[in-house]
């Protein structure tokens, strides 16, 4: 692919330090692979040749599978490197990892690690490009564009809408990047959720923050429903998933507060009946199966815009 | 044995009242007369015209990973670093492999010293067997055999119970009680301070708490045992507040501060590099702000470089998986000139004060002084002497320390131990 003069990333580590242009850039890229992302067998080949490795420290179904699929329709060969013993529980260094890597003459990494930096770190120690599957809690920007791109389908612009952003935000690498790219864009962010699921500064995010969901639920343009993780449960920052369900899931009774037309998102995997009910998450204002596709698509535009800048 | 004829200097020796330009004479280890020295006869004549003659400055806190972590430095090379930064005596914490927590490894430190023959390092020992905060260490064994203070640093003692015996227990040989900080059920995984740039860069915080809390406890705890108390590396104005009001009422509490409290934030933080991972963490401005008011009143009432070296290797990890703390030894003289006396804070002879008697006075040793008939450990400073920073000369074996390249005014140009010239630039 020719490098658009607006795009001069050859990694893409974070949504922060991107403008509205380059957002917008990877939005118009995304457009043209969609027809590659739904299941239609084409295959562009505008990654020919190129080697990526998916290097991803904590589990993951979908992210991985994504990429990997996004590589394979641009044309890349895709290398799996599972790194069970990442460098906090001893074994090799990131550092030595990205050497060996460089030395096999690979073309872009997409990484995963549960340190926040880590992507960064890599970038710093290799010609390759990077991409950030996610890092710690720190931003997971692919996932908040896949977001973003699919509000934009729904109503063309982000500009004004109103966008909120429910559960475990202090933890959240997904909350991080969609805060930082919906605000380039225009639109305006609320986090929901029990203040000991916020992070320490949430006071200076550009964020409204809520601790009342029935309060906000009819002005609401889109839901975006974090996953509530079972290791949160174990570390008591909230007595139970019955109690948090009540209080932030997005239930049926809800719904019916909210505005027709409100847009129903989740990263996934869902927790059916804990943050989203089932009859939510199958409604016709979910878009949690697009949002899938839309995944395949945002990659492979992030892949052909970083590997543009040569 | 040689005598030495120091001349022409600016003599600060704070435990005296002193600062005047004059000459000081040392023979046979010691400092024989001090003031206008007419006629004497000296085998080795200083000039120290425009240079301040200071008592040899002394560093409580510092890391010399002897034994156990040898690679990171060894008592020869830390000592060796100390006098190349103007340091006569050095206190060195605990946390070694085995733990400094018996007579043997006191007994270890000492000969290791006695034979590098650099600065004087006077062993810290543990305030509970194995730094475990569990049952107290033999106390008295190492204070026959030479510890000067008692710690657990690296940790904080976090039982409330454990602590007040050890305050107790070491009151009877009037040995101090120095505390790192930080109960760790509120630090948990933290990597750096809690706060805007924890929150945007993905990385677990410390809350401030976690220090003030076990700070506050402790001050209690002393008061309760009347037992003397110093808290190690205080970071945040909340700390400077809960010793301000110790002090207020009496109590013999004293604490330290370090370098990068006193001139870094947690700013720095925002590229990841893992120089700037110390704990406790690097704080806000208003810390920062508060320590050096702290330090102009007489809160704070020494300065501690917290030289912690590590391994390039380890310091190359991932920022919540690499190890905290920065080497402090070869350049912190610069530093801390240029955190209170470039900022207007305090003046050459508070700063003297701060790095000789004062901790001096902390550990109960007979140092920090240019009293006739003192050791001879003397600091020939050269307040004007502009230098970078080349972190590649430096004379610890491990150069993790985020000043790199950094402009600094005020060097040490000699040092003398017990008479002896130990470094000269």
């Amino acid at each position: 692919m020719k490098k658009p003069k607006i795009w001069n990333n050859k990694h893409l580590l974070g949504l922060k330090k991107l403008s509205a242009d380059e957002l917008t850039c990877i939005f118009d890229t995304a457009e043209n692979y969609v027809k590659y992302a739904g299941g239609t067998g084409q295959k562009t080949d505008d990654l020919k040749g190129k080697l990526v490795v998916n290097l991803f420290f904590e589990d993951s179904t979908r992210t991985r599978s994504s990429f990997a699929i996004a590589a394979s329709r641009l044309g890349a060969d895709v290398i799996e490197l599972t790194a069970k013993a990442s460098s906090l529980s001893k074994g090799e260094t990131l550092r030595d990892t990205a050497r060996n890597l460089e030395a096999m003459g690979i073309d872009m990494v997409v990484i995963r690690h549960s340190a926040g930096g880590a992507p960064y770190l890599l970038s710093q120690n290799i010609e390759a490009s990077i991409l950030n599957a996610g890092d710690g809690y720190h931003e997971h920007p692919t996932q908040a564009l896949l977001d973003i791109f699919t509000i934009r389908q729904l109503r063309g612009s982000l500009e004004g809408l109103k966008v909120a952003i429910v559960g475990d935000i202090a933890h959240s690498r997904v909350a991080r990047s969609n805060i930082w790219a919906l605000n380039t864009l225009g639109a305006k962010v609320f986090v929901v959720g029990p203040p000991t699921l916020m992070p320490s500064a949430v006071n200076k995010l550009p964020v409204t923050v809520c601790h009342d969901f029935d309060s906000i639920i009819s002005e609401m343009d889109v839901f975006n429903m974090l996953r509530v993780q079972s290791e949160r449960i174990k570390s008591q920052v909230f007595p139970s998933t019955r109690e948090y369900s009540r209080i932030f899931g997005l239930t049926n009774n809800r719904m019916k507060r909210a505005k027709k037309d409100v847009i129903v998102m989740h990263p996934g995997p869902i927790n059916r009946g804990v943050e989203i009910d089932s009859d939510v998450a199958d409604g016709p204002n979910s878009t949690i199966l697009k949002q899938v596709t839309n995944g395949v698509a945002i990659r492979m535009a992030v892949m052909a815009l970083c590997d543009s800048v040569k | 044995m040689t005598n030495i004829l120091i001349k022409n200097g600016r003599i600060i020796d704070p435990a005296n009242k002193v600062d005047m330009i004059g000459d000081l004479l040392i023979e046979n280890g010691k400092i024989k007369a001090v003031g206008k020295i007419k006629d004497a006869t000296a085998d080795t004549i200083i000039d120290a015209k425009d240079k301040i003659i200071a008592p040899g400055l002394i560093d409580l806190h510092v890391h010399l990973r002897e034994p156990g972590r040898e690679e990171e430095e060894t008592i020869a090379s830390g000592s060796a670093a100390a006098v190349t930064g103007g340091f006569t005596s050095v206190a060195c914490m605990p946390n070694t492999d085995p733990a400094i927590d018996n007579e043997a490894t006191v007994e270890f430190i000492l000969n290791r010293s006695a034979a590098a023959k650099m600065a004087n390092v006077f062993p810290v020992g543990a305030i509970t067997k194995e730094r475990k905060g569990e049952s107290l260490a033999e106390m008295g064994q190492m204070v026959r055999a030479g510890a000067v203070a008692f710690t657990d640093d690296g940790s904080g003692v976090q039982d409330p119970s454990v602590m007040l015996r050890a305050f107790q227990y070491a009151k009877m040989f009037n040995k101090v009680v120095m505390q790192h900080c930080q109960d760790d059920c509120l630090a948990g995984n933290g990597c750096m301070n809690a706060g805007y740039y924890a929150t945007i860069l993905g990385l677990p915080g410390m809350s401030p708490l976690a220090e003030e809390i076990m700070l506050y406890r402790d001050v209690q705890l002393a008061k309760a045992a009347g037992a003397r108390y110093h808290a190690q590396h205080l970071s945040t104005a909340g700390s400077v507040d809960i010793v301000r009001q110790a002090k207020a009422q009496g109590l013999p509490v004293t604490a330290e501060a370090t370098p990068h409290h006193l001139l870094l934030t947690e700013k720095e933080c925002e590229t990841y590099d893992t120089n700037f991972k110390m704990n406790p963490p690097l704080r806000t401005q208003a810390d920062l702000e508060a320590l050096r008011q702290g330090v102009a009143d007489g809160t704070i009432d020494c300065l501690a470089t917290d030289h912690a070296p590590h391994l390039k290797s380890a310091k190359e990890l991932e920022f919540p998986a690499a190890p905290f703390g920065i080497v402090g030894l070869d350049c912190a003289l610069g530093l801390y000139a240029k955190a209170l006396i470039e900022s207007g804070t305090i003046d050459w002879p508070l700063l003297i004060k701060l790095m000789t008697i004062n901790p001096a006075k902390i550990l109960t040793i007979d140092k920090g002084t240019l009293s006739e008939g003192a050791d001879a450990d003397i600091t020939i400073i050269d307040p004007n002497y502009k230098w970078k920073v080349d972190t590649t000369k430096f004379i610890s074996k491990s150069q993790n320390c985020p000043y790199n390249d950094w402009q600094l005014t005020a060097k040490p140009v000699i040092t003398i131990v017990g008479g002896q010239i130990k470094f000269q630039l």
